[in-house]
Parts: structure tokens; C-alpha cells; sequence
């Protein structure tokens, strides 16, 4: 179980972005956590990955904890050499490297394993290998998306960060990396899900997060928050009619109803 | 003129080898480290006491990871802490550190020219009518052969991938597992014993005194011209800045004799200078893109 407890997170000293935010993720499940920009969904992913000091961002409050064990506060590799690896938003893959030396740079707290990762990756993501001696800069953006979850595979993880993996890609790919999750959840990977594209996340997790300025504002069954009048109306824009509203309602309907309480 | 050829090619191996360290250096840590001279002299000197106990050869080794040790030990104490302070803080220490480590091997050299013993000297060798010397040979076979290893090195081992992954992105590499503290102090290991044995093969011959650090400067002019970012670059480069300079040596008096005597000396900052108002980022660095 991967557990956050009331975290608090400051940037540069003065930016307080996370105000006491709590999740848990058990072991095994999907578990999506959604959110508008800003809202600090990379902060958390950073918090629980060790990434915040490169930011200059500091855990000022709470805990973050992997089977009981404090591990905010671990440097990135040590997090990744006890299970937890994350996608970053954006794939950022090694662009000048090949695909293989890519998986290869994955596998860097797994020295020994990597002929045994690396033929699970090939056979959950067959394109890779028959690209695997391209530069991978020259991948298209799904086979990209696909290169990112294969290199943090390749550390063997137990928990898996997903930073919005859909990110820019066309609606057949989403379906397609969707049933990546799935297939990779099924191997026994545990993942948590950042996602702005609700309704894909929503289908897969068993459980939700709703994150706003910094603090959980919803937290319920997938299934519960898929039917959720307000979340229908943020993020899957479908309102009352039906219609999807214009930004400028939105911000209207949002200063008149906070979920803030 | 195949004679002044070779000789370029040998000298050129050696900038090329220093050359080597500052990109490696640059690319790990975006920092110029002006430390290089001194860990050539270090590395020079400490063949010239070894190679009496060991032999030439082993010398070169034990030299090299003697030198290569003590850039891992001042990365640590003296540039792992000033990590995102602003890069010219940095360069600046590794001014300070050059200072410091030349002064103690040069109270190493004494005021005499010391051999480094090596096998070669200044006998020559005639292949095809051609007189050449021994050590221009030895030199280039040797950056050869290290250039060789560094590329496997950087293609096949996990370590040398973990460097280039670190020097692309940072961020993605720490996400991976990848220690940066441990890609910066390789960064300074790698270029300290290749700045050592590029100073064993400048003393073969004529040996080292208390100037002789001043040849690694011919690494900065090559290292501009074949691209800050780029090892290839770091290869053609110092060699390109060799052959040059050797063919500037032999003909320069007859061509042009109104340059005076000893332009040889400077022909690196010539062509240092006409590659930066060709191609700013040297010939195979990659061109800085801002936006405006």
C-alpha cells in the first residue's frame, strides 16, 4: 500500500501547492487521480517519486509512506530501487538514444534482469521491438507514450506513476494505451493514474481522487464519480443539457460553487 | 609533408584526448572545467616518478587512475556542493583547483625537465621512405585505442548510458534510478585520467617542466571547433587544431614569411576564431535554439 498522508508541499519557500492532501493507493488496484491544471497533480506524482528537490519544492508537512516506510524524502533512485517507477508528463524520452538503449537507461537499477524485462517489455509493446535499433527521437507519439511505460518497466516496479499518459495523442491511441494499463495492471503492477481525460481513467480505476488547489475535494468509487453530476460537468463536459459549457461559464459556475469546503 | 601530416596527427591525438575530458565534463554538467591542465601535469609527473619502479607502461595506468582518483576526490569536496549555483561559480573553482593541483606536481618537477621514460624518446622510424617519429605513432595508436574504449563505453555499459541519458535530461535520468552525483564524479574520473595520459605522450621526448601545462590549452581551440557538446567533435577537432598546427610549423616560413617567426603557435585561436564566425556552435555541436 502506497499511502499519502496530509503532504504538504512548498515551492522555492513560498509557493504552497499541496495543502494537506491524503491518498491511498492499495496494492494492486488502478486508482486515478484528476484534476485541472495547476491543481498539483505532478507535485504529488513528484512528492511520492523524489523528484520535488529538482524543482526546488519541499515536503513541509505529512508523510508519504510504502508498506508503513516513510520514503519522502528518498532520493529518486533510491524510490525507484524499492518499486515505485513514474512516467513523467510529456513521455520525455532520451530523444538522441535509441529505443533499446532507452529501455536499457530504464533498466539502471536492474542490472540483472534486463534480458527478463526487456522480453516483457517486447511482448507487451511488439512496435518497440521491431523498432529497437531506431533513434527514438523518430518514434511517432503513440509508439513514444509506449516507449515511456516500457522504460519505467524496465525497473521491474511494483507501483507505477502515470503522468498523463493520453497526453496529445489521437482518440484510437488513448484506447489503445488504455488497454496498456490495463494489461500491465493485470501483470501485477499497481498504478496511479494522472489524468486529465477523466473519462478514460475513470474506466479503468477502481477509485477516484479529485484534486483542486491543492487539496482532495472528492474522493469516491470510479463508478460513483463516472456518475457524479459536477464531474460530468468539469470533466468529461457533459452538463445538464447535454451541451459542453464554454470556458467562461465554467469559471462563472465554478466561482459560484466550490467544492472547497 | 607526409612527415608533417603524422606529426599533427600524433600531437593532434593528444588535444584530442584532452579535448575528450572537457566535453565529457561539459556535457555531464554544462560546466567548462579548467582544471585539465593540472591533471595533465599530474598525470605527466606521476609516470615520471612510477615509470622508475614499474616499467613505462604500467606506469601510464597507475598514473591514470592515480589522477583519475584525485579528480574524483576534488568533484567531491570541491564541486558536488556548489551544484545549482550559477555555472560560471563552478568554472571559476575549477580555476582554482587547476592553480592548486599544477603548483604540487609542479614542486614535483622541480626546476629541471623531468623524462617521463617512456620507450620512444626521439628515435625514428622509416615506413615507405618515410622518416617519421616513433611517438607521434605511439600517440595516435594510443587515442586511438582510448577513443575505442570510450565509445563502448558509452554504447554497451550501463554506466556510460546512464551518463548520456543524465547529460540529455536530467530530470528523466533521476527518474530512472540514475544517481547524477555519480554521473557528475565519473564525468570528472573520465577526464582526469584521459588529461593524464594525454600528459604522459606530451612529455614522451622532450619530458616535462613547469610549462608544459600550457599545451592543454590547445584543447580549448578544439574543443570550440568541433562543438562544445559533441565527443566526435572533440576527436576532429583536436586533431584538425594538430594538423594545422604542424603543417603552419613546416611551411609556414616559406608561404608566408611576413607572419613572422613562430605562428605556428597561435594558428588553433586562427582557426578557432574562423569556425566561430562560420558556425558558432563549432562544426558538430548543436546550435543553441532560443526562443525570442
Amino acid at each position: 500500500m502506497l499511502e499519502v498522508r496530509n503532504l504538504e508541499v512548498v515551492y522555492d519557500d513560498v509557493m504552497l501547492v499541496l495543502r494537506g492532501v491524503s491518498l491511498r493507493v492499495p496494492e494492486g488496484s488502478v486508482v486515478a487521480l484528476l484534476g485541472a491544471n495547476g491543481a498539483g497533480k505532478t507535485t504529488l506524482l513528484r512528492a511520492l517519486s523524489g523528484l520535488l528537490d529538482v524543482h526546488d519544492g519541499v515536503v513541509t508537512k505529512g508523510s508519504v509512506t510504502l508498506d508503513g516506510e516513510p520514503i519522502h524524502g528518498l532520493r529518486p533512485a533510491q524510490v525507484v530501487r524499492r518499486g515505485i517507477s513514474q512516467v513523467m508528463e510529456g513521455r520525455r524520452i532520451l530523444a538522441e538514444l535509441t529505443v533499446e538503449e532507452n529501455l536499457r537507461v530504464g533498466a539502471h537499477t536492474a542490472p540483472r534482469a534486463l534480458a527478463a524485462n526487456l522480453d516483457r517489455v517486447y511482448g507487451l509493446f511488439p512496435v518497440l521491438r521491431s523498432r529497437r535499433r531506431s533513434v527514438s527521437g523518430y518514434l511517432s507519439g503513440g509508439e513514444q507514450q509506449m516507449l515511456a511505460l516500457g522504460r519505467a518497466l524496465m525497473a521491474g516496479p511494483r507501483y507505477l506513476l502515470l503522468d498523463e499518459p493520453s497526453l496529445g495523442l489521437a482518440p484510437a491511441l488513448v484506447r489503445q494505451i488504455k488497454d496498456l494499463v490495463v494489461e500491465i495492471n493485470k501483470q501485477g503492477v499497481t498504478v496511479l493514474l494522472v489524468e486529465q481525460n477523466a473519462r478514460m481513467a475513470l474506466s479503468i480505476a477502481a477509485h477516484g481522487y479529485v484534486l483542486e488547489t491543492g487539496k482532495v475535494v472528492m474522493d469516491r468509487p470510479a463508478a460513483e464519480l463516472l456518475s457524479d453530476e459536477d464531474i460530468r460537468e468539469f470533466y468529461l463536459g457533459l452538463g445538464a443539457e447535454g451541451a459542453a459549457k464554454s470556458f467562461r461559464e465554467v469559471k462563472h459556475y465554478k466561482r459560484r460553487k466550490r467544492w472547497l469546503s | 609533408m607526409i612527415e608533417t601530416l603524422i606529426r599533427g596527427l600524433g600531437n593532434g591525438s593528444v588535444y584530442a584526448l584532452l579535448a575528450l575530458g572537457f566535453v565529457i565534463i561539459y556535457k555531464a554538467t554544462r560546466v567548462i572545467s579548467f582544471a585539465q591542465p593540472s591533471f595533465m601535469i599530474a598525470g605527466a609527473v606521476a609516470v615520471s616518478y612510477l615509470a622508475e619502479i614499474t616499467g613505462f607502461y604500467l606506469a601510464v595506468v597507475l598514473a591514470a587512475l592515480l589522477v583519475a582518483g584525485v579528480a574524483l576526490v576534488i568533484e567531491r569536496i570541491a564541486i558536488r556542493p556548489m551544484i545549482g549555483r550559477p555555472v560560471f561559480v563552478i568554472a571559476i573553482i575549477s580555476l582554482g583547483v587547476d592553480v592548486v593541483v599544477r603548483v604540487v606536481a609542479n614542486g614535483f618537477i622541480g626546476t629541471d625537465v623531468r623524462q617521463v621514460g617512456d620507450p620512444w624518446g626521439f628515435s625514428l622510424v622509416t615506413l615507405g621512405g618515410v622518416t617519421i617519429q616513433q611517438r607521434w605513432i605511439a600517440m595516435f595508436v594510443a587515442a586511438a585505442v582510448l577513443v575505442g574504449l570510450l565509445f563502448l563505453f558509452f554504447r554497451h555499459t550501463r554506466y556510460g548510458l546512464a551518463m548520456r541519458a543524465a547529460a540529455f535530461d536530467q530530470e528523466t535520468a533521476l527518474a530512472q534510478g540514475v544517481s547524477v552525483g555519480m554521473v557528475f564524479a565519473l564525468s570528472w574520473g573520465l577526464a582526469g585520467g584521459l588529461a593524464a595520459i594525454a600528459g604522459t605522450f606530451v612529455g614522451t621526448g622532450q619530458g616535462v617542466d613547469q610549462l608544459t601545462w600550457i599545451i592543454a590549452l590547445k584543447a580549448l581551440p578544439a574543443i570550440i571547433v568541433g562543438g562544445l557538446d559533441s565527443l566526435g567533435g572533440a576527436v576532429i577537432g583536436g586533431l584538425a587544431i594538430g594538423v594545422v598546427e604542424s603543417l603552419a610549423q613546416s611551411y609556414q616560413g616559406d608561404v608566408a614569411p611576413w607572419l613572422g617567426q613562430n605562428f605556428a603557435v597561435v594558428t588553433p585561436y586562427v582557426v578557432m576564431l574562423v569556425v566561430l564566425l562560420v558556425r558558432p556552435y563549432g562544426l558538430f555541436g548543436t546550435p543553441e535554439v532560443e526562443r525570442v
